[in-house]
């Protein structure tokens, strides 16, 4: 996944999204002025605490939440708002989501085989058992399951093997655009080195293109090509993935990369990690805007702060 | 370190089994340990290795077509693996060994306010009563760092976020009292900086009332911040187990090489990571010799015949593997974990 060879082209665009939750004086408002690009063949980050507002960027993508202003294109077509059904068809087979919590959304009477296999029978998508079965095996195999359990049902699975399910009956519809929200947090770290390897693999074979939604940074490091902070419902930071590590310029996006823990005891005893302190931007009458700082890495900053943070990449040099 | 510690909880040679449409699979085989007290035991693992199993058979929170088939769990003179009846482990579940889940959400009553939960508790295993068991559980709302804890007590569980929602856990599990809390991914639903907070948090109340905890995770950065000792988990088995710095830099079993050299830390962007290749072995069969041996590119032929005695390295480290036998050949440690040993040697000298 080096940055090099991805050809530049946009294959998912946000712009100026903003998605609300709720009513009148109830009304939520979860994502406020979001926008960013994802090229095809990338895999696109975007890391944030709980609450932020990942899963329903993610949602928003797949027309569960509703879009209350902004628009999302797909391949140069508009997908949010009122869509025509071709659209909306093509939408279900081009865009898949892996979902973050898919202890839950697994059909507990289901036998493997079946939900694996869901999606395909929604959109037609094998010729006859044998083909079906075929695909099931190697998606089970793919990610790391004996194809022997298909005939098993969810409650007899551990949780890590449940999340592997899950992911299974994504890949086996093959989409261009993979939604991958938290996929590997609930793993153990040598299924999640295969699942991330998969994850690669289905990405070289296939061009795939991936919006990766994590909070594990050590993960995100390794396999975003770019990546974008959010917090509280708006995008504080967005870069190449590298320049963001070793250059952050956001303070949340700061304190963020102080708090990732290294596997290594005697660094790990001795460290401080930041706080992110929101009183520290005076948004009074300097208001911030999201802006290029330099090529490829923006940041949502005011006048004053965008002056400090030009001197910070003069001197970083 | 551990070893003129006091023992609090002693695992002997324990099994446990599951029934299955007629069919039994065996969870835990034969794993001995000792928890000592006031000290912070990691337990990581594939998924599946039975981490959780192990941890509930102490709360007598296995699933109904779950037992004890085996061994011994001693704890305070009472064995545990005898225990049967609700009402026997009501004396120990909450009150001496409680537990953190990773879904904050499923150890709270989504219809009560938090503070009546944790009341309840204080109520339950620490005798008080009215406005001073009231007191106490605004104290805890405190002691675990959530803002406001007077209008906090009033709340319910959803107007908590996530990280808060976590806390609140703790404190719940903090007002019975107990001796071992066992956190089973405390902080694998929440990101990085709340995750700090929360493990910051648990050191602070271990020190503060002389906990002993028991982490199980999957996050071997969280293990290196928090762990004493870690112990490592493969099909039902403790295979090695040694203090942070042993296991981490003078790892020997080839599953915990694996392991360590999984992690995306150490991986090269763009290549591949390291992975175990094969699938763990089918617990409803009976495993001979050394269960990793099948995907171990280390093993020996003893390893696919008999399975190997522990092995010790220190006096606090101790691994399951055929390697250590002074028979067998020597074997080197994959070079991605290289770094890993150099920092042992850094560790050595300086001691
Ligand atoms: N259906 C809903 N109704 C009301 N509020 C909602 C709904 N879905 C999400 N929210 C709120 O919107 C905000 C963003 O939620 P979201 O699930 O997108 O967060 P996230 O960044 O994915 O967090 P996590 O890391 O915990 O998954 C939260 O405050 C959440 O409570
Ligand atoms: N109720 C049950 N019935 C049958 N088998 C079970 C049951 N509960 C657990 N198991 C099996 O016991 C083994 C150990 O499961 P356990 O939940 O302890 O794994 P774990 O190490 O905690 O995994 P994870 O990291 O995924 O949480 C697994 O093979 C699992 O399938
Ligand atoms: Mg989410
Ligand atoms: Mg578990």
């Amino acid at each position: 996944m080096s940055s090099e060879n991805i050809q530049r082209e946009k294959l998912l665009e946000v712009k100026d999204l903003w998605v609300s939750f709720g009513k009148g004086r109830k009304k939520f408002q979860a994502i406020k002025g979001v926008s960013f690009d994802i090229y095809k063949g990338e895999t696109f980050g975007l890391v944030g605490e709980s609450g932020s507002g990942k899963t329903t960027i993610g949602r928003a993508i797949i027309r569960i939440n509703p879009v209350e202003k902004g628009e999302i294109i797909f391949k140069g077509k508009r997908i949010s708002g009122k869509i025509d059904k071709e659209t909306n068809k093509e939408l279900i087979r081009n865009i898949q989501m892996i979902f973050q919590d898919p202890m839950a959304s697994l059909n507990e009477r289901a036998k493997v085989d079946y939900i694996v296999s869901e999606g395909l029978y929604n959109i037609h998508g094998f010729t006859d058992e044998a083909d079906r079965q075929a695909k099931v095996r190697k998606a089970m195999m793919d990610v790391g399951l004996p194809p022997e359990f298909a005939t098993r049902f969810p409650h007899e699975f551990s949780g890590g093997q449940r999340q592997r399910i899950g992911i299974a009956r994504t890949l086996i519809m093959n989409p261009e655009l993979v939604i991958a929200d938290e996929p590997i947090s609930a793993l153990d770290v040598s299924i999640r080195a295969q699942v991330l390897n998969l994850l690669m693999d289905l990405q070289r074979q296939y061009g795939l293109t991936y919006l990766f939604i994590a909070h594990d940074l050590s993960i995100m490091r390794f396999i975003t090509n770019r990546l974008a902070v959010i917090y509280k419902g708006q995008i504080v930071e967005l870069g190449e993935t590298e320049k963001v590590f070793q250059h952050a310029l956001h303070p949340y996006t700061k304190a963020l990369i102080s708090a990732i823990p290294q596997p290594d005891p005697l660094s790990e005893r001795n460290r401080t990690v930041l706080q992110y302190d929101p009183s520290v931007h005076d948004y009074t009458v300097d208001k911030p805007v999201w802006t290029e700082i330099e090529e490829g890495h923006w940041v949502l900053a005011n006048e004053a702060e965008q002056a400090a943070y030009r001197a910070e990449i003069q001197e970083n040099l | 370190m551990s070893e003129n510690k006091e023992i609090i909880l002693s695992v002997k040679d324990l099994e446990i089994q599951f029934t299955l449409r007629g069919q039994t699979l065996t969870a835990i085989r034969g794993i001995s340990m000792d928890l000592y007290k006031g000290e912070s035991l990691a337990i990581v693992g594939e998924s599946g290795s039975g981490k959780s199993v192990f941890t509930k058979s102490f709360m007598g929170m296995l699933d109904k077509n779950g037992k004890v088939t085996g061994g011994e769990i001693l704890y305070k003179g009472r064995d545990l693996a005898k225990y049967k009846t609700q009402k026997e482990w009501l004396g120990i579940r909450g009150k001496e060994i409680a537990m953190v889940f990773q879904d904050p959400m499923t150890s709270l009553n989504p219809l009560k306010t938090v503070g009546k939960q944790i009341q309840e508790a204080i109520v339950l295993h620490q005798g008080l009563k009215g406005p001073e068991a009231k007191e106490r559980a605004i104290e805890y709302l405190k002691d675990v760092g959530i803002p406001d804890p007077e209008r906090r007590y009033k709340q319910y569980p959803h107007e908590f976020s996530g990280g808060m929602r976590q806390r609140a856990v703790i404190a719940t599990a903090m007002a019975c009292n107990p001796e071992i809390l066992i956190c089973d991914e405390p902080t694998t639903a929440l990101d990085v900086t709340i995750q700090a907070q929360i493990i910051e948090l648990l050191r602070d109340m271990q020190r503060k009332y002389d906990l002993t905890i028991i982490y199980i995770t999957h996050d071997l950065g969280v293990v290196a911040k928090v762990a004493d000792r870690v112990a490592v988990m493969y099909a039902g088995d403790i295979i090695e187990v040694g203090t942070a710095y042993e296991v981490f830099y003078n790892a020997q079993h080839p599953y915990t090489w694996a392991l360590l050299s999984s992690l995306p830390q150490l991986g090269i962007k763009g290549e591949p990571l390291y992975s175990i290749k094969g699938t763990p072995p089918n617990l409803f069969k009976e495993i001979k010799g050394d269960a990793y041996a099948p995907r171990n590119p280390y093993a020996l032929n003893i390893d696919h015949e008999i399975r190997p005695p522990y092995f010790d390295v220190s006096p606090t480290h101790k691994v399951r593997s055929w390697l250590q036998d002074p028979r067998a050949p020597k074997a080197e440690p994959p070079k991605t974990i290289q770094r890993m040993l150099d920092r042992w040697k850094e560790v050595y000298t300086n001691e």
